[in-house]
């Protein structure tokens, strides 16, 4: 028997009961009421008050907060440092993840040893993954820092702007790597293997066949991966950069996030903080809308 | 394999070793770091094989920034929060596929609005509400005007004002991070592939909806449950941000914030020796979950971004 479904999402077979969902979805509301939705209001409004670090008086100012922040300086630094920082990164973290994966498809031997260790760094937390950057790359101590100096390059992210957001890109990366990889492996795996036997039959090799074959079949996880590296490195790098540089030096590694905890902690301008965190969520926003049209695609990524 | 190329394959491993390598060098590193002492650590280059020191700077950094402590801290907010995401999504998940009420839609939805919004972009309001969760509350009170209808009531003036300070507790740690958009959507598609003939027949045996609830769907979730866990519990044990601001106290702290503690700075003495084996130390539980659960690891994370 087959009766379409007269709501999207629901059982064919489902219960008629209002005060029992209701309970159900009481403490998931409750605690989005409470973190999320009041919060990102007041976000809202506070982004169009002025108000002294100490609140004592607050005032309307419809977009100065706005304004004031694209007249900034350091915050069109900071805009430029993430857009760098972030393809930088982005680039960095898909075209290793693609090498590896590549590699891993045509392996028999030692396979799950491998995958193994590339995925690990996935569970070392961001910080952490700062510290140890941070150390191999200390000028003073750092045994890699050591190793670039030995060929005369002067080495200094304390000092130095681009040093700095080499470091942290790299950090980044090697954190991220292992995300990419997986999805990518996955992938590779559902890559019919009538497709690729035709083409070595017609005389693709195994490189042409993974540029021409593979890479397009697996377009729209590409293309995800990228949206998820952004998200990555707009929102979740904050602990490596507090790690490794604290936005420094001279606002060479201020991403866009680090910047608003250090004017909303900090620098206590609630108004400037309120309005840089609106424009994040709207980033944010645009994000998720990117994700839902990869979602459309309905790519397979079945593992 | 469709051809049989041993130089690419030679190539391939190479490739492998060298991700290997990549991953496994800072680690190295850090391990070597970890066990030299204070002096040993500031020369250049630093030795290639560990030293002998690395119980031994364990100890002290557990005593420095009371690891320990901030260790059970950590497992106590990472388990909250796996347990508290799986409970309320698998909850809202039931409640919006298998009931058919009024709001379900704009249920969904405003659950829906909070994917993809991470707490790192309203850093600022949402430590407020932590700081004081009652203050919606407070508001509701003076838009009643209550305090004027008591005063008009029975003569005397009350001021009404309510605190619940949440900083420092395990609840301020663990509730602002257990709404979860992509627990519930990963539940809410693993339901609606459930047959219809399960409720259909638990219905003629007379089951209640809870019942069933219990009884059918929790038991059949089981392998996805499982799958999640692992990755929120690595979400909720690497968290930075949030502990970072919500624990003035430092033993409130978790472990992550006790690693930020033991960088070196410029005016402090250059311990990397301890900075690195408490790195190595709390890196320790979630490395070992996804060593032990590999497959589990891997397809929770594939899950869990669908």
């Amino acid at each position: 028997m087959v009766v379409l479904a007269h709501e999207p999402g629901l059982k064919q077979a489902h219960f008629r009961k209002v005060g029992l969902p209701a309970l159900l979805l009481l403490p998931q509301l409750l605690i989005l009421l409470f973190f999320f939705f009041i919060p990102s209001i007041r976000a809202l409004a506070q982004a169009f008050l002025l108000s002294d670090p100490f609140g004592a008086t607050v005032h309307f100012v419809w977009f100065d907060n706005f304004k004031a922040l694209f007249d900034s300086e350091s915050y069109r630094n900071s805009i430029w440092v993430t857009i760098w920082f972030t393809l930088a990164q982005n680039v960095v973290t898909i075209v290793i993840a693609s090498i590896l994966a590549f590699a891993t498809d045509r392996v028999v031997r030692f396979q799950s040893a491998y995958k193994g260790i590339i995925l690990l760094p996935y569970a070392i937390a961001p910080v952490v993954a700062g510290v140890l950057w941070a150390f191999m790359f200390n000028p003073s101590v750092g045994p890699v820092a050591f190793f670039i100096k030995s060929f005369g390059i002067r080495w200094d992210p304390n000092l130095n702007g681009s040093d700095a957001m080499l470091l942290v890109v790299l950090a980044a990366s090697w954190k991220h790597i292992c995300y990419d990889y997986i999805f990518l492996v996955a992938g590779l795996l559902a890559v019919p293997k009538s497709l690729m036997e035709a083409a070595a039959v017609d005389g693709a090799g195994p490189i042409k066949r993974f540029l021409q074959i593979a890479v397009p079949l697996l377009g729209p996880t590409l293309f995800f991966l990228m949206t998820m590296n952004f998200v990555y490195g707009f929102f979740e790098t904050f602990a490596i950069i507090d790690a490794v540089t604290h936005g420094g030096p001279a606002g060479a590694t201020n991403i866009l996030v680090y910047k608003v905890y250090q004017d909303g902690f900090i620098n206590l301008d609630l108004g400037s903080s309120a309005a840089q965190s609106v424009l994040l969520m709207t980033f944010a926003l645009l994000l998720t809308l990117l994700q839902f049209k990869y979602i459309e695609r309905k790519v397979n990524y079945g593992i | 394999m469709v051809e049989r190329s041993p130089v690419l394959t030679a190539i391939c491993h190479l490739i492998l070793i060298g991700g290997v390598v990549l991953v496994c060098m800072p680690l190295y590193f850090a391990f070597i770091a970890g066990s030299l002492t204070m002096d040993e650590v500031q020369q250049v280059p630093l030795p290639l094989l560990p030293g002998g020191h690395f119980i031994e700077n364990m100890a002290a950094a557990w005593v420095k920034v009371n690891l320990g402590q901030l260790l059970i801290n950590s497992f106590i907010v990472a388990a909250g929060i796996t347990v508290g995401k799986i409970t309320i999504s698998l909850l809202s998940a039931f409640a919006i596929t298998y009931f058919r009420f009024r709001f379900r839609l704009l249920a969904f939805w405003l659950i829906f609005m909070s994917l993809m919004l991470p707490v790192e972009v309203r850093i600022v309001p949402t430590y407020e509400a932590v700081a004081n969760a009652a203050l919606p509350i407070q508001w509701i009170i003076e838009a009643l005007n209550v305090s004027a209808l008591w005063e008009w009531v029975s003569g005397h003036r009350v001021e009404i004002s309510l605190e619940w300070n949440m900083l420092n507790t395990y609840q301020g740690l663990i509730l602002p991070l257990i709404a979860s958009a992509s627990a519930t959507f990963l539940f809410r598609q693993f339901f609606l592939t459930v047959p219809d003939e399960l409720l259909e027949a638990s219905r003629l045996d007379g089951a209640s909806a809870m019942r069933f609830f219990w009884t059918i769907l929790l038991p059949l979730s089981r392998s996805n449950i499982i799958a999640l866990s692992i990755i929120l519990f690595l979400y909720g044990w690497n968290q930075y941000l949030w502990p970072l601001l919500f624990t003035t106290d430092r033993d409130m702290a978790t472990a992550v914030i006790g690693v930020k503690h033991l960088i070196p700075r410029s005016d402090t003495e250059p311990t990397w020796n301890l900075a690195m084996s408490g790195a190595l130390l709390t890196m320790l539980p979630p490395v070992l979950v996804v060593l032990v659960m590999q497959r589990w690891f891997v397809r929770g994370l594939v899950d869990s971004s669908k």
